[in-house]
């Protein structure tokens, strides 16, 4: 495996079309860090348990450890810092600091991705349904305990303001094309 | 055809079996076949007598779909044990079959409702039996330049009782070892027929032929399945350094009857207390 | 739409007590944070380590040529390149001390023997990670294997394979901890109760991994960027290994991504890493992975304990003794702190009699061993409370009775033990409320009502039990930490301290202290930690001390900031002292609009060339203290679980738990809990989860997080936190440190309920963890594996 080729990829990145000179071997996680310089995502384990390269793709929060950059060609990617504000913090970013759902933030950009997805599926999940979707996350810090209560309270939050449901977490100016799944033909 | 052309290639569907051994470096391939790009492999197809879904269909699809629930309901039971969210993303129904992987739950389902596996190579395509298909520890029967296409599961009458049981040390772990159930009463009540499927003893899935003898014909009750079940306590089954035989024989014994009593208790439309470990 | 949010949601006050949202999140929640991978230097080159696959073995032959030709590698190491910027090979003992033998800590690059599997014999240096992991599967080295030793009840036996054959003995120290007339205790007691108990090996495993990042630039100084929890202790040793002065190092911690212990050590990579920028005048940079992890960050829990307790009529404890062996692995880098802080905490929070503990620390061919969180306090509690719940049974005597009549009084403290800890002074518990916390916690779980709903359970079929169990944690260890308090001519408060941020919010807890003092806002206060440059001494971020030892210091040396700002500004505003108050970052008269603020007071202190400073007063607006002390502040947690017991898969679901927690005066109860839920559910790791297997030729075989499990979001109830106060006495906040405390009873608890849910088959639990199969062995077969 010495020689890797190199491809030209053209995808969506946070709202952005951008084109990239990739080398086929490069997993996206790599990728988006060295590459594309967005370091919030993070890499815990590289085999596809840990959950803090957790980033979405085509809507769907995946594992970017176990993706090859390659694969997003012609796809939407949204990690971390597209699920932010230009400054200050989305809804669900401001229940995590209320109810100190992190503590070295490691594995919290990967857990902020899960839970949009949660959340866009589900605007009222229950702790049981939260918990169903930090399994797969590990973190080694929090106990899992207060990210529930930030989940809950962010729901609410979306729930009792409509008009910043509409943009489900993701920030003006950031247009996400979010693909449903398949439903039966 | 790229498959037959290239030495050392593997394809790469959901990859989230695939990719872990790549990076920790346990598998040295020299081409990957990424077939993501075959959007017209990720469907389901309500072909009446039988479910068609396409190779490259996500597990979350499937774990969506209103038709499965209503025609094969041990496969959306079973879906919920496989991985995690994030997993179930990108994971395929075929990625999951061609991986054949002995404690995982989407073999197990294709056993249950007989699938039958739509191969393609560049001589053309051929149909297998899920008996044809999986043959040792994690080896299907594909040759190096043949794809898995399609699966075509059969199911069982209308109102059939099934049940997924396992147990593993966490939510989405790899089940130590699985059971799925399919069974129907007959108008008295008497068991006419039943399908037990076992994962996680032996190197593929293991059809209880001997349990289901004793069951057919039977009037349900959990002294019966106490009763066919004890034998399974004898099984000779895997062995690793952390999950000795005689767990898992213990293990099927008595997700057996919690898996056959789950099973009856659907037939009469009844929820019963599932007790999931 | 979103929130434009420039502070955080306001609770309450920014003081002391207050449950303020931490100063650290923004930064995190928006992945802008900062961990050492994050650091991109031009021109960095990056590094990958050839590890033995042997447990024990002689190095022959290392061939690298075909590496060398990879494009892209641009050098592979040995330990004998090395040695050329290497004023010796051998790391130095992190606590250094006369009592242990010579020759035990690590190498750079083993040079000769390799005694673990894990254990970096070469690294090779490229353009990227991926060349240089191609590159090290190309180096060829010849072994020649030697027997080895996998288990440390090995160690002793007659005829045990040396563990490194430059060591006289397996036995890497043998010490006894004793105190009172213990065959006295024995010969009268009215019930001894007897049992051999273990913990085993499991690590630390921050989510962030280890990684070091170091750069020569110009070949005179040398920065290095750690994910570490001592950066001075770091820099000391990069400057004595790679014989530099001091002033010209500079170790930065980053964002630290989790420590627990794992992160308190200076190791051979980091060194090794740091040689290689200055062989190649380039940055280099390694980032350990989760593979690396699991054969070469240090490891702990591993201990085998046969122990006896005497108890006279009434229950009361006369006396414990017994044997413990403690598996160090191959190396000891640091100390034995921990089989020390094992052997010296068994009794805890209760009075015993007499005491007589002989430790064996022996040594194997694993991974070393350092502490991981709780540091020998989770392996002593487990001891104590097992056997407790042991004499419970045997006497009849219910459990909470049996702790009841012998745990130390509150109206007895501080209660001085007769144990001394290593420096030669008792141990004192300084404060507490233990039995109150106790029936607290019991109320709250509703114990009483328990042995019904115990039965109704059974009555479904149903098997559940409540457990409890206590634990005291040493926590503030000295000498000191570093604290400077500094407001700058524009007005900027900052703190700068020796103390390290690894997550548990030390930013905003130091913040707090400040800002109460000051009276600024919180959020307002620059907390610099972790950075070499700013402070001249430090020790760093373990044991639970720098809410005690940091926030002494901050707190005095606020304290002093304040003063001066008073004097100064009573000069300045002609007003006396008692009529100032300090607010929002002014000094004001009480009840005028007349003020000054902490930024003119500073600017005043800077000075003018020609001018006198303000009489009476230094000059800067600016203090330093390194508050002192021996003592350890001792916190308390009593915890209560209830757990459902699955007697055919051999699973276990904790239905509920319930902790309290004393750890005195809490600067921001918020991050507290945080970090008891952390601490209960790496002690949930440790009670059911996490066993690292080593085989019989010393092969890790748990290597991913497939096979070592932690705990998850689903395997986890809520947990309740009850609080009681206890201020230390021995320190000027009264508080006691809290981010080891929430894992040193778990275990016990835990093990107390499953016995409880499985008292028909009257077993005791006596080796931890407890896997599903274990457990079934317990209820088939009595405990003995068929």
């Amino acid at each position: 495996m010495n020689s890797s080729p190199l491809k030209t990829i053209s995808f969506q990145l946070n709202g952005k079309t951008i084109q990239e000179e990739v080398q086929s071997r490069l997993n996206l996680a790599d990728f988006l860090r060295q590459q594309c310089h967005l370091t919030g995502t993070h890499v815990g384990c590289e085999h596809g348990v840990c959950g803090a390269c957790t980033v979405m793709v085509e809507g769907r929060a995946v594992r970017s450890c176990l993706m090859l950059a390659v694969q997003v060609d012609q796809k939407a990617v949204v990690t971390v810092e597209g699920i932010s504000p230009a400054s200050g913090l989305s809804v669900l970013q401001e229940s995590f600091w209320a109810e100190h759902g992190l503590q070295c933030g490691f594995c919290t950009p990967g857990v902020l991705i899960s839970l949009t997805q949660l959340l866009i599926d589900n605007s009222s999940p229950s702790p049981e349904e939260i918990r169903d979707v930090l399994s797969g996350h590990l973190c080694r810090c929090t106990g899992y305990q207060n990210i529930v209560k930030a989940c809950m309270l962010a729901a609410k939050r979306l729930r009792e303001t409509p008009d910043l449901a509409q943009s489900i977490l993701i920030p003006q100016g950031h247009k996400l094309t979010v693909i449903e799944g398949h439903h039966d033909h | 055809m790229l498959l037959g052309q290239c030495q050392n290639a593997k394809v790469l569907a959901g990859g989230q079996s695939l990719m872990p051994m790549m990076n920790y470096r346990l598998v040295g391939i020299d081409h990957l076949i990424d077939i993501n790009s075959l959007v017209e492999l990720d469907f389901i197809k309500d072909e009446k007598s039988f479910i068609e879904f396409g190779s490259m269909v996500r597990q979350y699809s499937i774990a969506k779909s209103d038709l499965v629930s209503k025609r094969l309901p041990l496969m959306s039971e079973a879906i919920q044990y496989v991985g995690h969210m994030q997993t179930r993303n990108r994971g395929t129904l075929g990625g999951s079959l061609s991986h054949f992987d002995p404690s995982a739950e989407m073999p197990l389902v294709a056993y249950s409702y007989d699938a039958q596996l739509v191969v393609l190579n560049v001589r053309g395509s051929r149909v297998l039996s899920m008996a044809e298909f999986g043959q040792d520890f994690m080896t299907t029967a594909l040759e190096g330049d043949e794809l898995l296409v399609a699966i075509r599961m059969s199911p069982w009458p209308e109102g059939h009782g099934y049940s997924f049981v396992e147990f593993a040390r966490r939510h989405g772990d790899f089940a130590i070892v699985s059971v799925a159930t399919l069974m129907t009463l007959d108008a008295n009540g008497f068991i006419d027929r039943v399908s037990i499927h076992l994962g996680g003893v032996a190197a593929t899935p293991l059809r209880l032929t001997e349990v289901e003898a004793e069951l057919l014909g039977q009037q349900p009750s959990e002294a019966l399945f106490v009763k066919v079940s004890q034998p399974l306590s004898k099984l000779d089954a895997l062995s690793d350094k952390l999950y000795p035989s005689w767990y898992r024989a213990r293990l099927a014994q008595s997700l057996v009857v919690r898996s056959l009593t789950a099973a009856q208790a659907r037939c009469l439309n009844i929820e019963s207390v599932e007790s999931h470990s | 739409m979103t929130i434009e949010v420039d502070r955080a949601p306001v609770h309450e006050p920014r003081v002391i007590g207050a449950r303020a949202p931490r100063v650290e999140d923004p930064k995190l929640l928006t992945g802008q944070g900062c961990f050492v991978d994050d650091i991109q230097l031009p021109n960095t080159l990056y590094a990958a380590f050839v590890r033995s696959p042997h447990a024990h073995a002689l190095i022959g032959h290392i061939d690298a040529s075909k590496a060398l030709q990879l494009p892209g590698v641009r050098a592979i190491y040995t330990a004998k390149e090395l040695e050329s910027v290497l004023v010796k090979l051998r790391m130095p003992l992190g606590f250094p001390t006369t009592a242990l033998p010579q020759n035990i800590t690590p190498f750079v690059l083993c040079p000769k023997e390799v005694c673990f599997v894990g254990e970096a014999l070469a690294v090779v240096v490229a353009e990227s990670r991926h060349i240089a992991e191609d590159a090290a599967e190309l180096i060829e080295v010849t072994y020649e294997p030697l027997p080895m030793v996998h288990d440390c009840r090995q160690s002793l036996e007659p005829n045990a394979p040396s563990v490194r054959l430059e060591s006289p003995s397996n036995e890497l120290n043998h010490f006894k901890v004793t105190y009172g007339e213990i065959d006295h205790a024995f010969a009268q007691a009215h019930c001894v109760v007897k049992a051999s108990m273990s913990t085993h090996r499991g690590a630390a495993h921050p989510i962030e991994g280890r990684g070091v990042l170091a750069d020569f630039s110009g070949q005179a100084e040398l920065t290095v960027w750690s994910s570490t929890q001592m950066s001075h202790d770091l820099r000391q040793m990069l400057s004595e290994l790679l014989g530099l002065n001091e002033d010209r190092v500079r170790v930065i911690a980053p964002d630290v991504g989790g420590g627990f212990g794992c992160k308190f050590l200076v190791y051979p990579e980091e060194i090794a890493v740091a040689a290689c920028a200055k062989l190649l005048a380039r940055p280099v940079k390694w980032i350990e992975d989760r593979s690396e992890h699991f054969v070469s960050s240090i490891q702990e829990r591993e201990q085998f304990w046969d122990m006896e307790m005497a108890l006279g009529l009434d229950a009361q404890i006369l006396g414990i003794r017994g044997q413990m062996l403690h598996d160090q692995g191959a190396y000891t880098p640091q100390g034995i702190n921990c089989p020390y802080n094992a052997a010296t905490g068994v009794t805890g929070p209760y009075k015993v009699g007499a005491y007589h503990l002989e430790v064996s620390v022996v040594q194997t061919n694993k991974v070393p061993t350092i502490p991981v969180r709780g540091a020998g306090y989770p392996e002593a509690a487990f001891v104590m409370e097992r056997l407790l719940d042991l004499a419970s049974v045997q006497m009849g005597i219910g459990r909470e009775h049996i702790r009841a009549k012998n745990l130390v009084p509150k109206a007895q403290m501080p209660y001085e033990k007769q144990i001394k800890n290593r420096a030669g002074a008792p141990i004192i518990l300084d404060s507490g409320d233990y039995l109150h916390c106790q029936e607290m916690v019991l109320k709250h779980i509703d114990f009483e009502g328990f042995k019904t709903r115990q039965r109704q359970a059974k009555d479904q079929g149903r098997y559940i039990g409540l457990g409890f169990a206590h634990g005291v944690k040493g926590t503030g260890r000295g000498p000191f930490e570093s604290g400077t308090v500094k407001v700058s001519p524009a007005g900027q408060v900052s703190v700068y301290t020796g103390a390290l941020a690894m997550g548990q919010g030390l930013k905003t807890a130091l913040a707090q202290i400040c800002a109460e003092q000051l009276g600024v806002s919180a959020a307002d206060v620059e907390v610099v930690c972790g950075d070499t440059r700013f402070v001249t001494m430090g020790l760093g971020g373990f044991a639970s001390r720098q809410t005690v030892t940091a926030g002494s210091s901050v707190h005095l040396a606020a304290i002093q900031v304040k003063k001066k700002a008073l004097k100064v500004a009573s000069q300045i505003l002609e007003a006396s002292e008692d009529d100032l108050e300090l607010r929002d970052g002014f000094v004001k008269i009480k009840g005028t609009d007349k003020q000054l603020s902490l930024g003119e007071i500073s600017r005043k202190l800077r000075g003018v060339p020609g001018y006198a400073l303000p009489p009476g007063v230094e000059a800067g607006l600016e203090y330093s203290e390194h508050w002192q002390t021996e003592v350890l502040a001792y916190s308390h947690s009593f915890h209560a679980c209830e757990v459902e017991v699955d007697v055919q898969t051999g699973g276990v679901k904790l239905l509920r738990y319930v902790a309290s927690q004393d750890s005195g005066k809490l600067i921001n109860p918020m991050i507290v809990e945080g970090q008891l839920h952390g601490g209960i559910t790496h002690g949930i790791g440790n009670a059911l989860f996490e066993f690292m297997g080593y085989d019989e030729q010393a092969q890790p075989f748990t290597t991913t997080f497939a096979d070592y499990l932690l705990p998850t979001a689903t395997e986890l109830p809520e947990f309740e936190i009850l609080f009681h106060e206890s201020p230390s006495p021995f320190n000027p906040l009264g508080v006691k440190g809290v981010g080891e405390s929430g894992t040193v009873p778990v275990v016990a608890t835990i093990f107390s309920a499953i016995d409880d849910a499985l008292k028909d088959w009257k077993i005791h639990l006596k080796h931890a963890p407890l896997s599903p199969v274990k457990l079934l062995e317990e209820v088939l077969f009595q405990g003995v594996s068929p």
